[in-house]
């Protein structure tokens, strides 16, 4: 059996990937892939540690179906925010979007 | 039982907050609200009066607050020497407003002039009603409050706010001896009830100090040197109230409160003395001060002031009832005189006396009431002036006061001298200034009250004088005062010169016979006497201008030092916000990785805490 801390280095992995992108990217929707990597690893831990220390229950992998069908609607509305943002700006280069500057 | 004695407090306050409400929808009718309260006020102290002549005395007292073993109470307290107040409170203060219909007629704020009045009244009948000397405080900073609005009562006028402003701080330096007074007779006595304080036995030394003190007070009140300098000047507020305020009632509260506290006085010879001594300087020098005033109003303000210290000479002297029978003559006679140099002035449109002249002719009445005013003040024979003064000098020859007797002496002669003056210039001789020239009689409504008082300032002496057997004094003394014989030498001399005073200022103002010039102007003593002694120039060197010196201080220091250190606290924050916006960039981006370096150290911060590896 793979041990629990592979699975957590992994998701490690992923989060700092998910981070990286987030921090670095300029396209918003490349921003917003990146958040959906980092729910995912997430997810993973979620579904590791339900397997390790609960596994006679499936909470985890329940949790991790919620998180999914909740990032789906975030990223509808995220993509929403996005065309929006486009229409305004003609652009979603987020180096673009400073009017909040001091 | 005698609760109609707060009806008569009440009904001024009750009239106060009628017209402070209603004031000015009323107008001029305010005057009717007033004066109805002060009507009543007067008929029930009159009642008050026989209740107490038929040998009643009354006291009401509830506890108003205690804090620990220290009972503030409240009450009235009905005694001879309140009744006489009384009297003379509500009777000047009825007459006043009723002369102040025609004389205030025509003032924007009316409603207010009479609110003033009322709640003045309602301080001054207060004051000579408590039974303690906390309440007797209160009232007493009462009718300073409505001296200050209504010396101020014409605000607009810079003289007029000065004048107010320079009456309250004054008599101010005064009250904080009485306070003092009043703390050091609470921290020796352990109360301030009158009737326990009068019981008590105190070392000569203690009530001294405590008697001085509160004569501080009566100094700064009744304006007797050296803190006489607010009373001339307090002639900015209306006639009327100069007439009720500053001569009749509030100045004499000083000697009241003399009078009140004269067990504690009496156990003291060195404060007795003190007050004949304070008495008689002012007396004598306030009257050489009013030989030179060209000022109607100011004459007899300086007048108010060396009567005033007559009062304080008898209660100095110990003739306590000769004092207080000289308030009770000169609160109608001094009235007298100020409301109808009020009419002159409504007439004149001035107050100079040069600006006056012949009014004897045009204003029959005016000049006839305030000859007679100058009469019992002067001390003509058998006038009510001539009885109190007289029995002031025969306290003091009595008591063996040589110096203090003479003086008085002297002072009776100027104060016949600068009356007459005042009297002969503008009622006799020709017109001067263009308005003296067509002056018409006052109204009836200011015209009566001058009548009513021409008739007390004539008669009201012979209550107390020995043709009745001296009957105001045995009564204010509980008939314990010995019905002493007239002396018909001090009577005499008094006389004689109040006849010679009158007789000199005829010589040189009601005649030719004496040449203009026969006083130079470069005279020594005449320079010190037109400018008052320099007790203003005094004050204001030595006083007014280190005050300044150290507000200006204070001001540089509140500028420089307390401003500085709240400007430089944001001075501070303001450089903080100039660099710290930099770190607003509007990046998105930006703002998550704070986030990040917020979390991390978040972490590293709760595992460090909750000791997680």
């Amino acid at each position: 059996m793979i041990p629990l801390s592979y699975y957590l280095t992994l998701s490690a992995i992923l989060f700092g990937i998910g981070l990286i992108g987030v921090l670095l990217r300029k396209n918003a929707i490349a921003i917003l892939f990146s958040v959906e990597i980092m729910l995912n690893s997430a997810n993973l831990n979620l579904v590791a540690f339900s397997k390790y220390i609960t596994p006679s229950q499936a909470s985890g992998q329940m949790f991790a179906l919620f998180v999914m069908a909740i990032a789906a609607a975030e990223v509808a509305v995220g993509l929403a925010i996005i065309l929006m943002i486009y229409r305004n700006m003609q652009s979603i280069d987020l180096d673009k979007l400073n009017i909040f500057k001091w | 039982m005698n609760y109609y004695l707060a009806l008569i407090v009440l009904l001024p306050v009750l009239s106060f907050i009628t017209l402070l409400i209603f004031g000015k929808r009323m107008g001029e009718k305010s005057s009717y609200v007033s004066i109805a309260a002060v009507l009543a006020g007067f008929a029930l102290s009159i009642k008050a009066l026989l209740y107490v002549m038929d040998g009643g005395h009354a006291k009401i007292a509830f506890t108003w607050l205690s804090i620990g073993n220290f009972d503030v109470t409240f009450g009235l307290l009905l005694d001879e020497l309140t009744a006489v107040m009384l009297v003379v409170v509500t009777l000047v203060s009825a007459l006043v407003q009723i002369f102040s219909i025609g004389y205030m007629h025509g003032d924007k704020r009316i409603g207010w002039f009479f609110a003033s009045l009322s709640m003045f009244t309602a301080s001054m009948l207060l004051l000579v009603l408590s039974p303690n000397f906390i309440q007797m405080y209160i009232a007493w900073e009462g009718v300073g409050l409505f001296s200050y609005l209504l010396i101020g009562f014409w605000f607009e006028k810079k003289s007029a706010s000065d004048a107010a402003k320079k009456a309250f701080l004054v008599t101010r330096v005064g009250d904080l001896g009485f306070v003092i007074g009043l703390i050091l007779l609470y921290v020796t006595a352990g109360t301030l009830d009158m009737d326990k304080v009068f019981a008590m036995q105190f070392a000569p030394v203690v009530a001294g100090t405590i008697s001085i003190l509160i004569f501080f007070g009566a100094i700064g009140k009744s304006a007797q040197f050296p803190l006489h300098v607010w009373l001339p000047d307090a002639m900015e507020g209306p006639t009327p109230v100069s007439a009720l305020i500053h001569a009749a009632t509030m100045v004499a509260a000083g000697v009241f409160l003399v009078a009140r506290a004269y067990p504690l006085f009496e156990q003291s010879p060195a404060a007795m003395q003190f007050v004949a001594v304070i008495g008689t300087i002012t007396a004598f020098m306030a009257a050489t001060i009013a030989l030179t005033i060209t000022d109607i109003k100011r004459v007899l303000a300086y007048s108010t002031v060396s009567q005033l210290g007559y009062m304080m000479m008898g209660l100095g002297v110990g003739a306590y009832a000769a004092g207080m029978f000289h308030l009770f003559t000169h609160a109608f006679f001094k009235a007298l005189l100020f409301l109808s140099a009020g009419s002159v002035i409504h007439a004149v449109h001035s107050q100079e006396i040069f600006d006056m002249g012949g009014l004897g002719r045009k204003m029959k009445i005016t000049a006839i009431t305030f000859t007679i005013g100058g009469l019992a003040l002067a001390g003509f024979p058998f006038l009510s002036g001539f009885w109190s003064k007289d029995e002031i000098l025969l306290g003091a020859y009595q008591s063996g006061h040589m110096a203090i007797f003479w003086i008085g002496l002297l002072t009776a002669l100027l104060t016949a001298f600068y009356i007459f003056r005042v009297v002969f210039i503008v009622f006799l001789g020709k017109p001067r200034g263009h308005h003296s020239e067509h002056v018409q009689e006052s109204p009836a409504v200011m015209s009566v009250p001058l009548i009513i008082f021409g008739a007390l300032a004539l008669s009201a002496g012979l209550i107390g004088s020995p043709l009745t057997g001296n009957a105001f004094q045995s009564f204010l003394t509980g008939g314990h005062g010995a019905e002493h014989h007239p002396d018909y030498m001090v009577m005499g001399l008094s006389g004689a010169v109040a006849l010679l005073g009158i007789f000199a200022a005829w010589l040189r103002y009601g005649t030719r016979l004496l040449p203009a010039n026969i006083i130079s102007k470069d005279n020594l003593i005449y320079k010190l006497l037109v400018n008052k002694y320099y007790v203003d120039e005094f004050y204001y060197k030595y006083l007014v201008k280190p005050t300044h010196a150290i507000a200006q201080f204070a001001y540089t220091f509140d500028q420089r030092v307390i401003d500085g250190i709240v400007n430089g606290v944001a001075w501070i924050t303001v450089r903080f916000g100039i660099g710290l916006k930099r770190i607003q960039t509007g990046y998105v981006q930006g703002y998550a990785l704070y986030m990040l370096v917020g979390l991390i150290i978040l972490i590293i911060w709760s595992c460090r805490v909750l000791g997680l590896q």
